[in-house]
């Protein structure tokens, strides 16, 4: 009886979750916009060349970051998942930080690094190009590579490895014919959420690409949001949700393997030697600090010198704002706990869904819960405005529309840390279990459950951050004054002119930043509690 | 298994009750308290009003407690997005709108929220106080609360004996301010949109030619304001001393400046300046329609008008309405600031940005 009722429940909640929050609001908008003439627009978009060089672009553009990020990120990887150095744990919180971080600021402090360097002019110019672009993603994205990989590899057996150091393997050939294949789930399902966020990205393709470069998603937007062209816009849109649902099935079918040995306990890694430490950490402070030493520099900057003035600003309104700028990050937090909460119970059951379920539930589930990742905000947005705006669903003005918006974001991570891991477990460990005479319940919960939480920590870390930077869903959603985010609140600090503001504004950045660090450390030091040794 | 089993699904309850008590908060709307439209005076005392608004609005704490006091409404303020979002948002919401009265719609965006018949006319007895030149809805759908105007702004100290300041827009076009002007794209930004119709208004059938002019005298053009302002333009650090902007970012640069200063380190060309006009319109579909009209008018009244400037740093549209120090010492405003018809901007408004696009950026 219970365990049909457990069984409902894994499957009704997730089911429910994306359902009403997301399917319900996107179809009804989709419907909308395809009945009102854009399924014309649709027919007519393959003979339009404006399209096809925009289809094109954000295609080439979305594939390369996510080569880019995966190549950076991989040496960090086996770093953190192979090596022991001081600060282990400090770098894989550090390295969440992007996420949080608004565009409009990283736009920003890429443009200054960029002027810096002498390359935002000349033959160099990196500014307004697709360069900057790229650059640009392979900071926000670096974390989820770094992280899931590192996560997954931690717990890889190395005994194959060692063996074919003891048949004389060169490192390279190891790497490549016995590692590489078998963190083959965990890229996949990286490099899956990484070119989902490239394919939808807005900020970084407005700000930094110029006003000469588009993507099928700042497309939708200009459509939607300045052309009041709806039809246009929904013909997008579509194009876009189902490249995004081809790329998910892929992405999924390269995940779906068994059984490459997962162990509970970690071996004490070998520790870093000093050059390999040297040359990764200084790759990823290229990639990450030097931005963030620029928004840092800035964040100190007040009255022609250096002090802690804008950061004892925040603690006062301003009249721009109906808060401080620490209420707002108040908000931001409550909101992202709200949306981790949401985003590990779905995330989490969904994933016993898809590893333990019937085959066909499986395919839905993992399909399915990760499409918000690919879904434009003016999308989700404008759908949930639409089809949530009756009882016993009238969410619209609710105060759980942001959190939930944020979760069915914040989903796709947890599930792509835990599917890959799950299905890993080593099977040779649960039959030695049963062997040693354990029931099938208790090696379960000793074997199964250490495992999954120390993913499930890494999800939730992920989901926590996204919803702290989150700005593009939230600023189509309704919202009281009262309940503004600090992006939001940076960004009404931005539109103004004067230095104070600004100032402000990268104190406020910073801040967040440095929460989210500190969150994310919190939120790790937990799983030193259940998942072994590290 | 039995504990994780039990876990997972107390998980899941809680879950469940946590989305039907959202579901249920959801619901509890304003009661609907009956209005007879034929009492003369009617009893919306109690009421509850919804104002949705964009990013930008907010008003200092007290004034609308004092609506509320007045009038025994309160009001729930929504923010939704920028200008185009709300606008957007509103029309895929009508009929069932997202509360009863909308203030932020601008006259770019003006004729697109009249065509989707957004709004029921009032006539708030307080426009006796507005400028003729404000009211751009005879039919009085929408009302006028505050206007700002989009001019281009410069550095002051870029400019003096050697090269004086561009006395206009034409003036940009020659190769003596070659490379100084940034703009923002008009399909992506509302002030790079104003100053299109700017050149429009200016120029008429001749605007092409003039920004290909620009174009030749190496316009930069960024997304949106941020971009430009911080970016490009001197004052963020930048190195350009000539940026599209608003009459209102001096007094900015003064009430805002770190370290502190007497006067702004920018002026405007009001010559350049495109007068973008802020209205609030009852909701069509509204069922609160006697407490919305009595929104309009505080909106409109003296209390609200004058906190307006160094809230939203846009002008009230109440010609009484006092204005603070330092909008009154650091701002000139333009006496014949450029202006479009707003059906004439939304009948154009796309072959414009497509013919601009293909002008400036290709």
């Amino acid at each position: 009886m219970r365990g049909r009722l457990a069984r409902v429940l894994c499957v009704g909640v997730p089911a429910a979750f994306l359902g009403l929050f997301f399917i319900y609001p996107v179809v009804s908008i989709l419907g909308l916009g395809l009945s009102g003439g854009g399924l014309d627009h649709l027919i007519g978009l393959p003979g339009n060349a404006n399209f096809r060089g925009v289809a094109w672009f954000t295609l080439w553009q979305a594939v390369v970051s996510t080569v880019l990020t995966v190549v950076v990120a991989l040496p960090g990887a086996h770093l953190i998942a192979r090596r022991r150095f001081a600060g282990r744990r400090l770098v894989r919180a550090l390295a969440t930080v992007p996420f949080v971080l608004p565009t409009v600021v990283v736009g920003g402090a890429f443009l200054a690094v960029f002027d810096r360097l002498g390359m935002s002019d000349g033959a160099f110019r990196l500014t307004h190009t697709v360069w900057a672009i790229l650059i640009a993603h392979v900071f926000f994205n670096l974390a989820v590579v770094l992280r899931t990989v590192g996560s997954f590899w931690e717990g890889l057996d190395p005994g194959p490895e060692e063996q074919a150091k003891v048949l004389g393997a060169s490192p390279t050939r190891t790497f490549l014919l016995v590692t590489l294949p078998r963190l083959r789930p965990a890229v996949a399902a990286a490099a899956s959420i990484v070119f989902l966020f490239c394919l939808t990205s807005f900020g970084v393709v407005l700000l930094l690409g110029g006003p000469g470069i588009a993507t099928i998603e700042t497309e939708i937007w200009r459509h939607a949001v300045w052309r009041g062209d709806f039809e246009a816009a929904t013909a997008l849109a579509f194009v876009q949700l189902a490249a995004v649902l081809a790329v998910v099935a892929v992405g999924n079918g390269l995940q779906r393997r068994r059984a490459v040995g997962l162990r509970t306990v970690v071996a004490r890694a070998p520790a870093a030697g000093r050059w390999e430490l040297a040359a990764n950490l200084g790759l990823l402070g290229m990639v990450l600090g030097l931005p963030v030493a620029v928004l840092l520099e800035r964040s100190f900057l007040s009255g022609g010198g250096y002090s802690f003035d804008n950061y004892r600003a925040l603690a006062v309104r301003v009249d721009l704002l109906p808060l401080t700028a620490i209420d707002a990050l108040v908000n931001s937090f409550v909101f992202a706990l709200a949306a981790t909460a949401m985003a590990v119970t779905v995330g989490g059951l969904a994933s016993l869904v898809v590893v333990h379920g019937p085959r066909a539930l499986s395919r839905v589930f993992d399909l399915g819960l990760m499409l918000p990742l690919g879904a434009s905000a003016v999308t989700l947005g404008f759908g949930m405005l639409i089809a949530l705006d009756e009882p016993p669903l009238d969410l619209r003005s609710s105060r759980w529309l942001v959190p939930v918006a944020h979760a069915l974001i914040g989903v796709p991570f947890v599930m792509r840390v835990l599917v890959p891991t799950l299905r890993s477990i080593d099977l040779r460990l649960r039959e030695a279990a049963a062997v040693l005479g354990a029931p099938p319940a208790v090696a379960r919960r000793l074997i199964d459950l250490p495992i999954a939480a120390r993913a499930l920590v890494v999800g939730a870390g992920f989901a926590f951050a996204v919803s702290l930077g989150e700005f593009g869903a939230t600023s189509f959603l309704p919202r009281q004054p009262d309940r503004m985010t600090a992006p939001l609140a940076l960004f009404r600090l931005l539109g103004t002119p004067g230095q104070q503001l600004r100032g402000q504004a990268m104190a406020l950045a910073v801040v967040l930043m440095v929460l989210t660090g500190l969150s994310v450390l919190v939120i790790e030091m937990r799983r030193g509690s259940v998942g072994g040794d590290f | 298994m039995i504990s994780m089993r039990r876990t997972i699904a107390t998980i899941a309850v809680l879950i469940v009750a946590f989305f039907a008590t959202a579901a249920c908060s959801g619901t509890d709307n304003t009661p609907a308290v009956p209005i007879s439209a034929t009492t003369a005076v009617p009893v919306i005392s109690g009421q509850t009003v919804t104002l949705v608004t964009h990013d930008s609005f907010w008003v200092s704490e007290g004034i609308l407690e004092a609506f509320t006091s007045a009038t025994g409404v309160e009001v729930e303020v929504q923010r939704l997005g920028d200008t185009g979002q709300l606008v957007a948002s509103a029309i895929l919401t009508s009929g069932d709108p997202l509360g009863d009265v909308l203030f932020g719609v601008d006259n770019t965006f003006l004729q697109r929220a009249l065509d989707a018949d957004l709004f029921v006319p009032y006539e708030s007895p307080a426009l006796a106080g507005v400028a003729a030149s404000l009211i751009l809805d005879p039919g009085h759908r929408v009302t006028p609360i505050d206007f700002g105007d989009v001019c281009v702004n410069y550095w002051i100290d870029s400019f003096g004996d050697d090269l004086p300041v561009p006395a206009g827009l034409a003036d940009l076009a020659d190769p003596a301010y070659a490379g100084m002007l940034v703009v923002q794209n008009p399909e992506t930004s509302s002030p790079g949109m104003a100053f299109l119709l700017a050149t429009i208004a200016e120029f008429g059938d001749g605007w092409e030619a003039y920004w290909s002019a620009l174009r030749r005298n190496d316009v930069a053009v960024t997304t949106g304001w941020e971009d430009a302002y911080y970016g490009e333009f001197i004052a963020g650090g930048g190195d350009r001393p000539i940026v599209v902007s608003y009459a209102s970012s001096p007094p900015a640069e003064v009430i805002y400046a770190d370290p502190p200063v007497d006067s702004p380190p920018t002026g405007v060309l009001t010559d350049t300046c495109f007068r973008q006009v802020e209205f609030a319109g009852i909701l069509t579909g509204t069922d609160n329609r006697a407490a919305a009209e009595a929104l309009v008018d505080f909106l409109l009244s003296p209390t609200f008008q004058e906190d307006i400037p160094l809230n939203m740093f846009v002008f009230p549209a109440l010609s009484s309405a006092a204005l603070p120090e330092e909008f009154i010492d650091f701002v000139e405003l333009a006496e014949d600031p450029h202006l479009v018809d707003p059906a004439v901007v939304e009948a154009n408004r796309n072959d414009w940005t497509e013919q601009w696009t293909n002008l400036v950026l290709r």
